[in-house]
């Protein structure tokens, strides 16, 4: 069974938008992770993205950053974030996206990478900067191990990379709602919904819009465009400004219910 | 490619070299560097004579022309010592066009005459506090100011490293620098040299000497590192650097270039530590890591008092004063030289002066 492929299934049917948090791995610590992504998973995510930190983040602003930064402190690894999904598979059965650099997973190796996530119970890997150029073998490897390979396609994306990403894509697309890093903003521009259009010219997969989604306004917003919407920094911001209460998972639970509009 | 092979783009490069960068630059037969290694002669390559003392503004020049021709009105760079930022904010200067440097805190710190001359040529220097605060994480942050305001922006990287096409490009603006000296050496001596030494931060100063140079296979093409202060990982930005304990590098991806790396067993970037500013960078141009691999190239490594030690002896024997990152490379080229006859002669890149570096080294000896 496709988790990923059911899901977006099930939200067809239901007549729903998807709603997607993403955390980072580690941060605050990774006994919490664990902990907020089963809290993630009862406050309304149809998937979660795990983002594994790095030490070079060129696709984040800030927020990400820092809690990227913070996570390194702690030494989490890309086996840590494994061991992170493994313990919460046994409790939730959402779809788990990994989320990460290319040189992380490089360097634990590609296979058994790939024999790893699928053991933990991954769903898809989304690699921020490995362009579908240079994507063949790492494709063909997630594949092998019924892995989705997810991709971003962003505005500034030529026809001719967005053919090669529907190429390689399974699961869904990602379309980056503008030009830039991660971080919340005001306004969602008209990019992403021309961007959404551009996409299902030549793919047939669902489409997730991700990048300065904040509020439950803008989640609702993406919904009448895209299949499902991406929230981030705004998630991670709230997990860096709580500290660490006794009641952080909870908290955070309430925040992330906020941004999920009621049907 | 199109627009190297254009000849209305390749006449305007070239007068702007000439009239304003100051090309061709001399090779200048070191004498007295070479009676002091007793060897081979020893051929100094003088981009340290440049509009703005390195030869950094060859390819600032280069990629303004591109720039301007499509349409960007605003410039963004990167620096580590300091010396692509200034040439950038000069050629910015030059065309009317808006400029912002990221530079590491720490450089800014330790290059505080040229974070000065950047803001005296009107551009924006932002501090980086970003991770290890250097080059590196410059990088970074003009990636994404990038990224984020891409329709009106240009990024000028100043080195060999980067998505392509920045390394093919740089190499192709910076590859003047061995033509002429290639034309030098000939008429000087008659033959072509026995090797070519450079300093090898990003590796745009070695490749621009080297890349006329490959099909000689004659001709020893030789990189320095910087050996920092010591052999564990985080002492040095030695990527080449192998053995037990060097802590050297592994290939890897940073900042969309596949190339050799410093990083943890976990691929988490390293820290690196280099007196010189300009090559305290934990990934090297991906053309080097190719001719590393290939056996084309040799790289070697020298430490931060190696390099003080080039710093003077050069400056004494020679009345020049280069640039740090350069002066890494002057006492393998002595050791090199005693190796070879009297007959034989080889080429150092002096790719910058050390003006700039002045302050420091005497903070250094006051110690």
């Amino acid at each position: 069974m496709n988790r990923i492929r059911e899901k977006f299934r099930e939200l067809k049917r239901s007549g729903r938008g998807g709603f997607v948090p993403f955390i980072t791995i580690g941060d605050p610590d990774l006994a919490t992770t664990e902990r907020l992504l089963i809290e993630l998973a009862k406050a309304g995510a149809d998937i979660i993205e795990l983002g594994v930190p790095f030490s070079d983040p060129v696709a984040d602003g800030e927020v990400i950053q820092r809690a990227s930064e913070r996570a390194l402190r702690n030494g989490v690894t890309v086996h840590d974030a494994l061991t992170c999904a493994t313990n919460v598979r046994r409790h939730i059965d959402v779809p788990l996206v990994l989320f990460s650099y290319f040189n992380p997973l490089l360097q634990y190796g590609r296979e058994r990478l790939a024999v790893a996530a699928a053991q933990a119970g991954i769903d898809g890997v989304l690699v921020t900067d490995l362009i579908p150029e240079e994507a063949d073998s790492w494709t063909q490897n997630l594949l092998r191990h019924r892995l989705d390979p997810i991709f971003l396609a962003a505005p500034t994306t030529s026809d001719k990379r967005l053919a090669r990403i529907a190429q390689h894509a399974r699961g869904f697309i990602y379309a980056v709602s503008r030009a830039g890093v991660t971080g919340e903003r005001d306004q969602m521009t008209r990019d992403a919904e021309a961007l959404v259009k551009r996409i299902r010219s030549v793919s047939d997969l669902p489409v997730a819009v991700g990048f300065g989604i904040s509020t439950a306004e803008q989640v609702r917003a993406v919904w009448r465009f895209a299949d499902a919407a991406v929230v981030g920094s705004a998630i991670v911001r709230q997990i860096e400004k709580l500290g660490h209460p006794p009641d952080l998972v909870m908290r955070v639970g309430d925040f992330v219910r906020s941004l999920v509009p009621p049907m | 490619m199109r627009v190297r092979d254009d000849p209305n783009f390749r006449s305007e490069f070239n007068m702007l070299l000439r009239d304003y960068a100051g090309r061709p630059t001399p090779l200048f037969h070191a004498q007295r560097l070479t009676a002091h290694a007793a060897g081979a002669q020893i051929y100094l390559k003088r981009e340290d004579l440049l509009h703005t003392g390195a030869h950094k503004i060859n390819n600032a020049v280069g990629q303004a022309l591109l720039a301007r021709r499509m349409g960007k009105a605003r410039i963004i760079a990167e620096t580590g010592a300091g010396q692509h930022g200034v040439a950038t904010a000069t050629v910015c200067a030059l065309f009317g066009l808006g400029c912002v440097i990221y530079m590491g805190a720490e450089d800014v710190r330790r290059q505080a005459l040229n974070v000065f001359r950047m803001r005296l040529l009107g551009a924006d220097v932002i501090t980086v506090n970003a991770g290890t605060r250097t080059l590196k994480d410059a990088i970074n942050e003009a990636l994404r100011d990038w990224v984020t305001n891409v329709h009106d922006t240009y990024y000028l990287l100043g080195s060999a490293l980067g998505p392509h096409p920045y390394p093919l490009m740089v190499r192709e603006f910076q590859s003047v620098i061995g033509r002429e000296a290639r034309e030098q050496i000939l008429s000087a001596t008659g033959r072509l040299p026995r090797a070519l030494i450079a300093c090898v931060g990003g590796g745009s100063n070695a490749i621009g000497l080297f890349h006329p140079f490959i099909r000689d296979e004659g001709v020893r093409l030789i990189g320095v590192e910087a050996g920092g202060c010591g052999d564990s990982l985080g002492k040095h930005a030695a990527r080449f650097h192998s053995g037990p304990e060097s802590g050297g590098g592994r290939v890897g991806v940073l900042q969309g270039t596949m190339s050799y790396v410093l990083q943890d067993t976990d691929g988490q970037i390293a820290t690196t530590h280099s007196i010189s500013a300009g090559l305290d960078y934990s990934a090297i141009g991906p053309e080097h890591a190719y001719l590393h691999d290939s056996e084309r190239a040799e790289y070697m490594q020298a430490s931060d008092v190696e390099a003080l030690e080039g710093l003077r002896l050069c400056a004494k024997l020679e009345g020049i004063i280069p640039a740090l990152e350069t002066a890494h490379a002057i006492p393998p080229a002595i050791r090199l030289a005693r190796e070879l006859a009297p007959d034989q002669a080889i080429i150092v890149n002096l790719s910058g002066r050390g003006d700039k570096d002045v302050q420091l080294v005497a903070e250094l000896e006051g110690e």
